[in-house]
């Protein structure tokens, strides 16, 4: 197979593994952009699922946010920020957070929706104030679900960001972008090989958080 | 030369022309992921302790970054159209295939025991009776897979001008023409917003059982 070997050239260059445009240099890059954009985008997207969840109401809003989301190209908006501000953070940054926010927004709308009336009823029988329902009984139940939104985020994030090596930004896309250029395909299927990885790692993180945050008598329920 | 529609001519088409080419690259893929997400749902629906693994590797290839997917295809489809519309067929097999099976698993055991006892074959069940009911579902997973579809083909401008409206990207940084990539955006939109429109209103013609 041809892949191994572009794969394996660019991997056993020495020179590829320190300096500005060294693997452990673009790495890093790629994930503080990407934990960045993540982190904003749930704080934006996080509360407000959660509340409108909890009351039920606004759901046609998050419908038509959902929809708008995912019909806005985020390669273009990335282009044309670029275009119009100039190349930096700020216009890598609203494509990604646009990005992130509507599925975070939303499967944590639908969680805390689905949870099951008859508990939130027990609990509000039992005394316990709004908040305290939310968050002793809707968000443990929820977690699953909202985990699974979140990482759906975190995925297209990593993703994206790969792209953004096209208007000259950091991270493991620069690989394939430059790569491109140069007529180097060690170089482009190298990168590939470490964008698949990170996002396969950020894959398996989200599956590691499920088992650690998510208590033991809702995961069984799930089955 | 400037203007909104002036499309630089190293693009060889019209406006019109690249909206037809966005469209086929990003619908075909939507297509053949549709075709192949029905069996294969099917087979999830049925046998039950095939659908967790089958979830399992659907999950991990829709992680797969698409300029990776894309790049790494180069080796065997070349700068093609194929190569970018692979990667949009696997990921829409990979947004139909729950949502077939949860159309599918939706079906009440009752209408399906009916179905039985009517004499419908487990083929002519499944055509006429569990089909008809996932219409919504499926129909929910075809717009996400759609919208995607239209938003992701752009990306296949940078593997050369294979990415239909988003070549016009390209171009807009080459001769510095912030206009081009605006009407990149605004008609990748719209188009998708279209498309949606056109999916919601097709539903409705395919389920005039259900409730508005």
């Amino acid at each position: 197979m041809n892949l191994f070997h572009y794969a394996d050239v660019f991997f056993s260059n020495n020179a590829n593994w320190s300096g500005a445009d060294g693997i452990p240099t673009r790495l890093t890059e790629h994930v503080q952009y990407s934990l960045m954009a993540l982190a904003i985008a749930a704080v934006i997207a996080l509360p407000l699922g959660l509340v409108t969840g909890h009351t039920g109401r606004g759901g046609n809003a998050l419908a038509l946010v959902a929809t708008a989301g995912r019909a806005l190209p985020s390669f273009g908006l990335l282009v044309l920020l670029t275009v119009l501000m100039g190349l930096g953070l700020t216009p890598v940054m609203i494509p990604l957070v646009a990005l992130a926010v509507p599925p975070i927004l939303v499967t944590t709308y639908e969680a805390v929706r689905s949870v099951d009336r008859a508990l939130v009823d027990a609990a509000r029988g039992m005394g316990m104030e709004p908040l305290r329902v939310l968050f002793q009984v809707e968000l443990p139940v929820a977690l699953p679900l909202i985990l699974s939104g979140v990482r759906s985020a975190a995925v297209q994030i990593v993703s994206t960001a790969t792209i953004a090596a096209y208007v000259s930004f950091g991270g493991l896309g620069r690989y394939i972008v430059d790569g491109l250029y140069q007529v180097d395909y060690n170089k482009v299927v190298g990168g590939a090989v470490l964008v698949a990885g990170l996002a396969l790692v950020t894959l398996g993180l989200f599956w590691v958080a499920g088992r650690v945050f998510v208590s033991a008598g809702v995961r069984r329920q799930q089955r | 030369m400037g203007g909104f529609f002036d499309i630089p001519s190293d693009l060889q088409a019209s406006w019109w022309g690249l909206i037809g080419l966005h469209l086929q690259e990003a619908l075909i893929p939507v297509l053949f992921g549709l075709l192949i997400a029905l069996p294969l749902a099917q087979l999830g629906a049925r046998f039950r302790w095939l659908y967790p693994p089958m979830l399992g590797v659907t999950t991990v290839l829709y992680a797969l970054p698409s300029l990776a997917f894309i790049v790494l295809l180069i080796n065997w489809t070349g700068l093609s159209t194929t190569t970018v519309e692979i990667p949009l067929t696997i990921y829409s097999l990979v947004v139909l295939i729950p949502a077939i099976v949860d159309g599918v698993r939706s079906v009440p055991e009752e209408t399906h025991a009916a179905a039985t006892a009517m004499g419908f074959g487990p083929f002519r069940r499944y055509l006429q009776v569990e089909l008809p009911i996932a219409v919504p579902a499926i129909f929910a997973g075809l717009r996400v897979a759609t919208v995607s579809s239209i938003s992701l083909v752009s990306v296949g401008a940078l593997i050369g001008n294979e990415g239909g409206l988003g070549n016009l990207l390209s171009d807009a940084l080459h001769y510095h023409r912030p206009i081009l990539s605006w009407n990149s955006v605004i008609t990748t939109a719209v188009l998708a917003i279209l498309i949606d429109g056109l999916l919601v209103l097709l539903r409705r013609l395919l389920t005039p059982w259900a409730v508005r």
